[in-house]
């Protein structure tokens, strides 16, 4: 299973100053472990003296719980939260160039429609698109277009947020 | 108060109360050995950067304040990363200041530079990369109260040159004195959950075998009086690591003494027999547990510790507190003395007369030597701890002298023993012995040292001599790397490999002298008393006083590695005692 399937992952939001060489001692915990990092987002957040980190780790619970301790006594980690794929949105972005002869270039165009995706750039032969969606969704959309003939694909690493709470408060309750 | 990097740099180590700094200038930090001059601070200036850094530990070993070192940018910066990393396994609270190459040499491989900050991240609790001169008092600021809050440990503060030299314009600054931190990642937190300490109070009155098992973080916090009060109002037997070696009175009738791989007996069974190890600020450390699968199975786990990351880290706890030692204990004795205090404490006498038995059979042994046989390293450390103040500051190296100095001395005061406990760093001691003893200058300090560990630091015997830190260095000069010749013993079938060192090259004696140290020889048991008289009595000088061992003398009780502690290796005399 790759890390987009969410099999075998874990999602960890870290909040971290927004300080240089911050990246590096995060990367450098798990790098120490053994832990592959399997995808990655990096951006300031609203407050421009923090960034959030979303990262995709293929671990087991046990090294996990080490892991997000260690991470937690890093001085530059404001802090962290393990996202649970069922409990959390996930959203991704791929920018993917597919080769498109003008006689096939309509089967793309109703994936694209399809997909909701997004036409970036068009070549004489090639076709760039964009789509945005959940991790499994563009895996889906990757493996529909491979067919065809990736030329160039860049996925961002997913983002994440947790899943709102739906229901109302009990007015009654005290 | 317009001021210059440099002179900031002095003006935040004052401000922060150091009064000494272990040091050697070079290139880059040139521009703070300046105003070092007209500074009230004391600089010490050590032979090899490695020497600054394991002195700096042992005056926070000592004194429990900070220690300071400070040295160049490049092959100085490296050579400190042993003493960072040491300080990072023992959780020493020490701030390193490093020179580097100006902000804008920086990435171009310029004389002397590395990348300071990548290379120490691992081994440090933090450290700083600073850009600009203003930076320089915050920054000095943070770093010491990183290095001495929550779970201790040293921080580095890399300084490029351009913002200390008074003739570059980017090392222009106005002072200020910073008055707090803004670290919103860094909250350390002292007392334990409440509802955890009633239940680790529950636990303690209702547990049969229990033992103390104390660690570090018992002398990290200051502890070690709220610890003998919860010892004595519980009555529950102690044993005290190799890092809280002093943190427990040896002379206590609960104290059983040190565990592990080289524990006794006593503390080792006590231990495995335990049905509940109360552990504070201690980290389950391989060489205490042996294999972790057979360790103290039938035992209950209440784990105290500063440190989150260690509860649970080998252990899964049963009840997990994290706070300050101290502070937990003492909570700890109010909600036992709210359950009753002694009188609710089941009766033990059983356990009591158990562990008496273990004492009793299986006390630390070994035979004095013979006829023209040389000296057995545990009589001369029983000479030495036997002719010297109780409150003596012992610093070892790593080996089988240290395993024999933790087991033989008597450990009655908490900052006694100055030691490489997770790291293991061969040539500690004498370095370590001169820092202890530039923090307590009114007490007498040995340092025990083999003859492996002599030969990586004996320069900074050296510094003793000249800088005037009158220690006093007991070698015990068995030719060989003693702990790894052991292990070939027991493990590779007696096949020697690359252990001998010889027996008279170099010459001790002569050496010491040459490095302008009194030195002594002692040969035959009955010259050990009076060499050690005369070391003590010689206070303006360094003393080094070889003593030549047996080469064959093994340290016991073991637990070979990856054993389990039931399977512990008792003194040959001893094989033959009922367990």
């Amino acid at each position: 299973m790759s890390a987009a399937d969410g099999g075998g992952t874990t999602t960890l939001v870290v909040r971290v100053e927004n300080k240089a060489g911050v990246l590096a001692r995060v990367a450098g915990l798990f790098a120490r472990r053994g832990f592959n990092i399997e995808s990655l987002a990096v951006a300031p957040t609203d407050d421009e003296r923090f960034s959030r980190l979303t990262i995709v780790v293929g671990v087991d619970a046990a090294p996990m719980e080490q892991v997000v301790k260690q991470l937690d006594k890093l001085v530059n980690v404001v802090d962290i939260r393990e996202l649970n794929p069922s409990a959390s949105v996930e959203r991704e972005l791929m920018m993917v160039t597919v080769r498109a002869n003008p006689e096939i270039r309509g089967q793309i165009l109703d994936l694209v429609r399809i997909f909701q995706a997004t036409v970036l750039n068009v070549g004489y032969d090639e076709i760039m698109v964009s789509l945005t969606g959940s991790p499994s969704r563009v895996d889906d959309f990757e493996d529909l277009l491979r067919p065809y003939g990736i030329v160039d694909v860049q996925r961002t690493g997913k983002v994440a947020l947790p899943k709102l709470v739906k229901a109302a408060p009990d007015p009654l309750a005290p | 108060m317009n001021m210059n990097g440099g002179q900031a740099l002095m003006k935040a180590l004052e401000n922060e109360g150091v009064d000494i700094l272990f040091g050697l200038p070079g290139g880059a930090i040139l521009p703070v050995y300046d105003p070092l001059i007209d500074s009230s601070i004391r600089h010490v200036l050590v032979r090899h950067e490695q020497g600054a850094g394991h002195m700096a530990e042992g005056y926070a070993h000592a004194t429990g304040r900070p220690g300071v070192a400070m040295v160049t940018s490049g092959p100085a910066a490296t050579n400190i990363v042993t003493p960072l990393c040491d300080a990072y396994m023992d959780s020493i609270p020490m701030v390193v200041v490093t020179g580097q190459v100006p902000y804008a040499a920086i990435g171009t491989d310029a004389f002397q530079e590395c990348d300071t900050t990548g290379i120490t991240m691992s081994v440090t609790k933090h450290n700083y990369l600073v850009t600009e001169a203003a930076d320089i008092p915050q920054v000095i600021h943070d770093a010491f109260y990183i290095a001495t809050t929550g779970r201790p440990g040293p921080v580095l503060v890399d300084i490029p040159k351009d913002i200390v030299d008074p003739n570059n314009p980017r090392s222009a600054m106005e002072w200020y004195t910073p008055d707090s931190h803004d670290l919103p990642g860094y909250l350390p937190n002292q007392a334990g959950d409440a509802e955890l300490i009633r239940q680790a109070a529950k636990l303690i009155c209702e547990a049969e075998r229990p033992v103390l098992y104390t660690g570090g973080g018992i002398l990290k916090s200051r502890g070690a009086e709220a610890l003998l009060e919860l010892a004595e109002m519980t009555g529950i037997p102690v044993v005290t690591t190799l890092m809280n070696r002093g943190g427990f009175p040896d002379d206590h009738p609960l104290c059983l003494g040190m565990p592990g791989m080289h524990g006794n007996y006593t503390a080792v069974t006590a231990m495995q027999e335990a049905d509940l190890l109360i552990a504070l600020g201690a980290r389950f450390d391989d060489r205490v547990t042996g294999k972790v699968g057979e360790f103290a199975p039938l035992a209950k786990i209440i784990h105290v510790d500063i440190d989150s990351a260690e509860l649970g880290k080998v252990r899964r706890p049963d009840v997990a507190i994290q706070g300050d030692c101290r502070v937990v204990i003492e909570e700890l004795v109010k909600a036992l003395k709210e359950m009753g205090g002694s009188e609710a404490q089941p009766d033990r006498n059983q356990w009591r007369s158990r562990i008496s038995g273990w004492q009793e059979r299986f006390p630390l042994t070994y035979e004095q030597s013979k006829g023209d046989e040389l000296l057995k390293p545990q009589y001369v450390l029983e000479q030495l701890r036997d002719s010297t103040p109780s409150d003596t500051i012992v610093a070892s190296g790593v080996g089988q002298h240290q395993m024999w100095t933790s087991q033989y001395w008597k450990f009655n005061h908490p900052y006694t023993w100055v030691n490489s406990g997770g790291l293991g760093t061969m040539g500690f001691a004498i370095p370590a012995a001169i820092g202890a003893k530039a923090g307590r200058p009114d007490r007498m300090v040995w340092a025990v040292d083999g003859d492996g560990c002599f030969q990586m630091t004996a320069q900074e015997l050296v510094t003793a001599a000249t800088e005037g830190f009158p220690i006093k260095v007991a070698l015990i000069n068995n030719a060989y790397l003693g702990m790894v010749r052991q292990w070939q013993e027991m493990f590779y079938e007696e096949r020697y490999s690359e252990v001998y060192l010889t027996r008279d090259v170099p010459d001790y004696k002569m050496w010491a002298e040459a490095l302008g140290c009194v030195g002594l020889r002692v040969e035959s048991p009955e010259e050990v008393g009076p060499a050690i008289a005369q070391a003590n009595e010689i206070d303006d000088q360094p003393v080094v006083v070889e003593f030549r061992c047996e080469a064959e003398e093994n340290v016991f009780p073991m637990v070979p590695a990856g054993m389990s502690n039931s399977d512990v290796v008792v003194d040959p005399s001893q094989r033959d005692q009922p367990r």
